[in-house]
């Protein structure tokens, strides 16, 4: 028997007009009765510079029943708008979607709620307006309360509750859904650690229910865990599809020049300039230039350096330091501390090369600062160098991670049991 | 499969009633949501219903009494209440239901549902409000001595039409006001100047029945959908002594149901591009 696709995407295209003097996002009367007149007196001198921008480029997909399909891409790239489309939220420019099935999207936590309503009444609204019946909200109720842990507050109206309860709610609704089709977008990241790990565990057994389920998600472990299928998307068009970690590891390289960062430019600089760092490039395992590192990974960063004169360099030391979203200094690489100090660099070597085996921290932006000493004085020292992206990654081996919040790095570890 | 959905730039027609008929419950539950929200927290609560449109009515039948304004019939209270209490429905509906799409617009940009939806369950809301209100029309009656004869039955005639007109004209400036947020400040306008050109203070009569006014004036006049509207009411509720003036009434609901018409078309236009607008 053949496989019928339960959705069908036909060369969906959606675009839309960006008008480049405008602030407001929606027009005022004015604007249009004014270029109105304009038209009319024939003086066609346009009021904005009018551009028509592919949100979506011909994409076209299929997802069979009971597929686990992960959408991927860069902020921008149009998952959402794909999603939206989907759901039927915004009307596609071109092309068709065919989908066989009950459709529930979830591309919002709490959409709807009224914060004025109790804990039930918002059950009940939000239930309804993803799609539920009546009888079917009151058949899950009980399973919803248990879940959002809110028992005791349940008449009480939601804007007292903390944005803890609140999440909870509302993830507790949508994740009782019980569509043919799921689609989800970027929702599992609110919450706080063990509610997300039983947004996780509720997601897999949905999906273990055989259901088709649409997932949109900047954490990879989530998408490798959830998702047996993947989409990568980039600028409005469909770049690869097939098997997760296939796409994930194309994702991951794609974009790799334009994340070479160029430090020649930089002026804010100290040291003697017995050496200049020229640029960093991030590397995996396989020595394939990449945008971002992804924990767990074997991990190379390639720091390429230029001479003040064009002579062999003594007792060469490099350091390069890590500093989290805050300001707080998270790591230090010396190559002091491991004995690895260029006691002679030669003419023709102009690049350091740091390989950090299974890459320690989780998701997240680092900022770089790169120093550089010949014969003990001080030669360059770069700080803010640039930014370290780091996406989350499979560093157990096991699809599972740390839930976020918990741990900013992770570290192999081993449990036994004795007596 | 019992559910295929096919999207398309320009969906068909066909299926949109079906649509509208299966999303039935998101409809009774938005209206559901919006009747209990609206007196949240306040004291009185519900008895607001009646309050309001009871303040209103004093209001006038002072300013008619003050100024001696012609008020046929049994008693002025109940020929203003007559017509404070639909128009109250009309204004209340067709301005909530012109700002519905924009304070459900968080709904809008992140669900699907038949759009229709939200205007209409916004003016069965105000329609609720009116049937309570309602109360102060039976007390006000009780108090006069006036048992409504035969002519009662068609209260609900003139209660469709201006149900119909007040969803028509809301459904139109509802899509535009997606697009053109000016709309927001032309309702409260078109609602004040409504308070005037509506018989509200005084008794359709007067106009009718002029010698300075002419014949021009009287049909302007009786364009405003709610000009039928309120002469019907005080017609089925105060019997004969209040002539109803079925020529000017043709044209009044006329005008009320070409509203709707006409809304219910640019709504339909215009739908599916709310959330790309909103």
């Amino acid at each position: 028997m053949r496989v019928e696709p339960v959705i069908n995407v036909e060369h969906l295209s959606k675009s839309y007009v960006l008008r480049h003097k405008d602030q407001a996002g929606y027009s005022t009367l004015r604007e249009t009765l004014s270029s109105g007149a304009r038209n009319l007196f024939g003086k066609g001198a346009p009021a904005a510079t009018r551009e028509t921008f592919w949100a979506l480029d011909d994409v076209s997909f299929q997802v069979n029943a009971g597929d686990r399909l992960g959408i991927i891409g860069r902020n921008g790239a149009g998952k959402s708008t794909l999603l939206k489309a989907l759901s039927r939220i915004i009307a596609p420019t071109k092309g068709r979607i065919t989908l066989e099935g009950r459709v529930a999207s979830l591309l919002e936590v709490g959409t709807g709620f009224h914060p004025e309503l109790s804990g039930r009444e918002n059950v009940y609204l939000n239930g309804a307006i993803l799609g539920m019946s009546r009888e079917e909200i009151k058949s899950k109720f009980d399973e919803i309360v248990a879940f959002a842990e809110v028992e005791k507050f349940l008449d009480t109206p939601v804007k007292r509750y903390s944005s803890g309860m609140y999440v909870r709610l509302a993830f507790a609704v949508a994740a009782h859904l019980d569509p043919e089709i799921l689609i989800v977008d970027e929702v599992l990241a609110v919450g706080d650690a063990a509610f997300q790990k039983k947004c996780m565990s509720r997601m897999r057994d949905v999906a273990g229910e055989g259901r088709t389920i649409l997932f949109v998600s900047h954490n990879m472990a989530a998408i490798q865990n959830l998702c047996d299928k993947c989409i990568y998307m980039k600028n409005g068009q469909l770049i690869t599809q097939g098997e997760t970690e296939k796409v994930i590891s194309s994702y991951l390289r794609s974009g790799a020049e334009a994340h070479q960062i160029s430090l020649e430019d930089r002026k804010d600089r100290s040291g003697n300039g017995a050496i200049r760092f020229s640029s960093v490039l991030l590397k995996d395992g396989q020595g394939r230039a990449i945008p971002a590192f992804q924990s767990g990974m074997d991990a190379t960063v390639v720091i390429r350096f230029t001479r003040k004169e064009n002579k062999d360099l003594k007792n060469l030391q490099v350091a390069l330091a890590l500093d989290d979203e805050n300001g707080q200094r998270v790591a230090h690489l010396n190559n002091e501390l491991t004995n690895e100090i260029f006691e002679s660099v030669g003419k023709d070597s102009d690049m350091i090369q740091i390989s950090i085996p299974r890459f320690p921290f989780k998701q997240g932006m680092y900022t770089i600062t790169l120093y550089a000493s010949v014969n003990g004085e001080t030669a360059d020292w770069v700080q803010e160098a640039g930014v370290l992206e780091v996406e989350d990654g499979d560093f157990f081996q096991t699809g599972r991670t740390i839930q976020e919040g918990q741990s900013p790095f992770l570290f192999p570890f081993h449990f036994k049991l004795e007596k | 499969m019992k559910h295929r959905i096919v999207i398309e730039p320009h969906s068909g027609v066909g299926n949109y009633w079906k649509d509208l008929w299966s999303y039935r419950g998101l409809f009774f539950f938005l209206a559901w949501r919006d009747v209990l929200v609206r007196y949240k927290q306040t004291v009185i609560g519900i008895a607001w219903s009646v309050v309001r449109p009871l303040l209103t009515i004093f209001a006038f039948s002072f300013i008619g009494w003050f100024f001696n304004i012609g008020a046929p019939g049994p008693s002025r209270l109940l020929l203003v209440a007559a017509a404070t209490l639909p128009w109250q429905f009309f204004s209340s509906a067709f301005s909530d239901a012109s700002n519905s799409l924009i304070t459900n617009s968080n709904l809008i940009s992140k669900v699907y549902f038949p759009r229709l939806i939200v205007p209409v369950s916004t003016v069965i809301v105000c329609l609720i409000d009116f049937l309570i209100s309602f109360v102060i029309l039976i007390i006000l009656m009780l108090v006069c001595h006036q048992m409504p004869d035969k002519h009662i039955l068609f209260l609900p005639l003139f209660m469709g039409i201006a149900l119909l007109s007040a969803l028509g004209a809301g459904m139109y400036v509802a899509a535009l006001n997606v697009k053109y947020r000016d709309f927001k400040y032309i309702i409260p306008f078109i609602i004040q100047i409504g308070y005037y050109v509506s018989p509200l203070m005084f008794s359709s009569e007067t106009i009718y029945q002029s010698t300075r006014l002419p014949e021009y004036v009287k049909v302007i006049y009786s364009l405003n959908p709610m000009v039928g509207v309120i002469d019907g009411f005080r017609w089925s509720l105060m019997g004969n002594s209040m002539p109803m003036h079925w020529d000017s009434f043709f044209i009044s609901s006329g005008i009320g149901l070409l509203f709707f018409v006409i809304g219910i078309i640019y709504f339909r236009r215009t739908e599916n591009n709310f959330a790309d607008v909103i």
